[in-house]
């Protein structure tokens, strides 16, 4: 008869992982966070398919998809649609692009180089609301405006910015605002560039233009990714700049959807629509956020 | 051909001056190592000759023309960083082929330099990797393999191993003494790390404090240094100092006096010293060897055996001296010693810190 000696048993094999339950520990975090975001997010699909009118007190009751309805069947969604990308896209690009150009810039060792950074931080600390007044009564304002003084010095005709193209104007301003925000991160992202790399590809015999391209903006495509990111959720929201200049007008030409419904809820009073477009915000958010992290996620794995 | 000429070549940041005139010549297809305590101005020398530093003073001769104000891709030189400084985005094989892309290379060619360059350095099977995905080794010879496709006049490597781990350095040392042959090509090396320097060279630079101490060939250094910096440098264990003063001196010698009452006799030029003038003895462990009728009378005060050695701190009264014996002797903390020095084993060092030459000499 042959013995068998059982070999010692591995921790492993003994259900190793942590004996502590933690669900009692993290419990009021996650239920917090849920009641946060379940509350306020139930309320608008709830109140989206209500008949609820502040106009209108008398009519109430269950609405069915008709607030949907209504919403989509006026172009001012669509448009609204159009304006949000359009906004978004944009000023992504141009923040992108421009504060790469003075990250790279603002990394050269120059005089007055801290002035300098200071004053291309400055316009990040600017109420959106004060800077929307600046950029429309001293540098936009088609008669007082210094745009228009610089025009009319060179003898070329002058733009009446948010008549006829208000869309641009207002790119304009996000654009400037945000700008900051890109080069700080980017500049911070070249700073930590390694310098050997830098010298490395010098001996290879990289230019100015050849470094940009081959070692800069690759290096730098990780933190474009989180800028691109971060600018996407407050630029989708962008309210304040639209409010104090155009009213999202002239017609619906700068509303974008957080303006509709502002003028759904708070101008004409109607609940309910307001909700439906709330709903479609999220779904909008959504629908960006995932391809976002999607790539974000495959950068930061690659 | 690829010789480099430095000819009172000076660095100063700020008016503060970090290299001090530094002459040397770098023959063709040399292996000069440049080694020194951190901060002695070797690697800072290095990067002039790169062109990563601009030269403060002085002249810089590339295959004698002076390269001074030549930018870095144009000086046909090539580096391998400490770093590794490989480019993270890129493939190995991307990386490799940076400079020549970049020099319009058609993609026939280059493709073959690279796989070339791969073939030398057995990193065929890495080519499509980027370099996150490689071992420290593996990542050190694609820094070396950017080197090699270049086909550079000159490769200068800064500390290329002193990101290795110890296995791995002494691997890498043996390849690269292999590639020096295989390539045929001058080379300038930078360490700290005097093994590197004695086992690579073919001759090497010792700096300190951005002076040249010495130049010389490993074993010329080692066996005759010019002061005590050079001979404190080169050599593990260190080599023993002991302080004394001259007793006499004349045409058969130098004799000094040693801690304990004895003396012994040098075959030193007594041309530069009197009796009673500080002087330094040196010598080296191995040239110390277990002899009743030694000079160095003491204990033994710590003892290390490495196996096929063992090494003897002795407490000769007041200094400590350490013997290289062989790994046999069952020698033992607190065992009386005494030690005699080798024939042409000693090197006296004046008050000054040079080293006297020999009788013979």
């Amino acid at each position: 008869m042959t013995a068998t000696v059982p070999l010692p048993a591995t921790p492993a094999a003994k259900g190793g992982g942590r004996a502590v339950r933690t669900l009692p520990f993290i419990a009021p975090s996650v239920a917090v966070l849920l009641v946060w975001m379940i509350v306020p997010l139930a309320m608008t699909l709830w109140f989206s398919f209500q008949r609820y009118n502040l106009l209108n007190p008398f009519l109430t009751g269950f609405a069915g998809v008709e607030n949907y309805q209504y919403l989509f069947e006026d172009p001012a969604l669509w448009s609204a649609l159009a304006n949000t990308l359009l906004l978004v896209g944009w000023v992504l690009v141009s923040t992108v692009v421009l504060g790469t150009l003075f990250a790279v810039l603002f990394d050269q060792d120059f005089f007055g180089r801290g002035v300098a950074r200071l004053f291309v931080i400055a316009p990040f600390f600017v109420m959106p609301t004060v800077s929307a007044l600046i950029w429309k009564n001293l540098l936009m304002h088609p008669v007082n405006g210094f745009f228009a003084y610089v025009s009319r010095s060179l003898g070329l005709p002058v733009i009446d910015w948010f008549t006829n193209i208000p869309l641009t104007a207002i790119i304009v301003m996000v654009a400037w605002q945000w700008v900051p925000f890109a080069t700080l991160i980017l500049l911070t992202a070249i700073q930590s560039l390694d310098r050997d790399q830098m010298e490395a590809a010098r001996m290879d015999g990289a230019k100015s233009i050849a470094l940009f391209r081959y070692i800069i903006v690759p290096h730098l495509m990780r933190p474009i990714a989180i800028v691109v990111m971060i600018e996407t959720l407050f630029l989708l929201s962008i309210f304040a700049e639209i409010l104090v200049t155009t009213s999202g007008g002239p017609g619906v030409a700068t509303t974008n959807l957080t303006y509709l419904i502002y003028v759904r809820a708070l101008l004409e009073f109607d609940v309910g629509g307001a909700s439906a477009g709330g709903v479609v915000a999220i779904i909008l958010a959504n629908i960006i956020a995932f391809f976002l992290i999607r790539t974000i996620a495959r950068n930061l794995t690659a | 051909m690829a010789t480099v000429q430095l000819k009172s070549v000076e660095k100063a940041y700020a008016g503060h001056k970090v290299i001090h005139g530094v002459d040397l010549e770098i023959r063709d297809r040399e292996f000069m190592v440049f080694v020194g305590p951190s901060g002695c101005g070797k690697s800072t020398l290095l990067r002039m000759i790169a062109g990563l530093e601009e030269i403060t003073g002085g002249d810089l001769l590339i295959d004698g023309t002076r390269a001074n104000d030549v930018s870095p891709d144009r000086r046909g030189l090539a580096m391998v960083f400490q770093s590794y400084a490989l480019y993270p985005h890129m493939t190995v094989a991307d990386n490799m082929g940076f400079a020549l892309k970049l020099a319009k290379v058609p993609e026939a060619e280059r493709n073959a330099k690279v796989a070339a360059a791969a073939k030398i350095l057995k990193l065929e099977d890495y080519l499509d990797r980027k370099p996150k995905a490689l071992s420290g080794g593996q990542r050190q010879r694609v820094a070396i393999g950017r080197a090699i496709v270049r086909a550079p006049k000159v490769f200068l490597f800064d500390e290329p191993l002193s990101n290795l781990d110890a296995a791995l350095r002494v691997q890498m040392r043996i390849e690269l003494a292999r590639l020096h042959k295989e390539l045929d090509a001058t080379m300038i090396y930078v360490t700290h790390d005097q093994v590197e320097a004695m086992t690579l060279a073919d001759r090497i630079v010792v700096l300190n404090a951005g002076k040249i101490e010495q130049v010389g060939r490993p074993l010329e250094l080692y066996e005759r240094p010019r002061n005590l910096f050079v001979a404190g440098f080169l050599g593990s264990p260190k080599m023993n100092f002991v302080e004394t003063a001259v007793q006499s001196a004349d045409a058969t010698g130098v004799t000094v006096g040693l801690p304990g009452g004895h003396s012994i006799k040098i075959a030193a030029k007594p041309a530069r010293v009197a009796k009673g003038d500080r002087v330094t003895l040196g010598v080296r462990a191995e040239h110390l060897v277990v002899d009743p009728a030694g000079a160095l009378v003491g204990r033994a005060d710590v003892v290390e055996h490495l196996g096929g050695e063992v090494l003897a701190y002795v407490d000769i009264g007041g200094s400590m001296v350490v013997a290289k014996l062989p790994g046999h002797d069952r020698i033992v903390v607190g065992d009386p010693v005494s030690l005699a020095i080798r024939d042409g084993g000693a090197i006296l060092f004046d008050a000054k810190g040079e080293a006297m030459p020999a009788l013979g000499a």
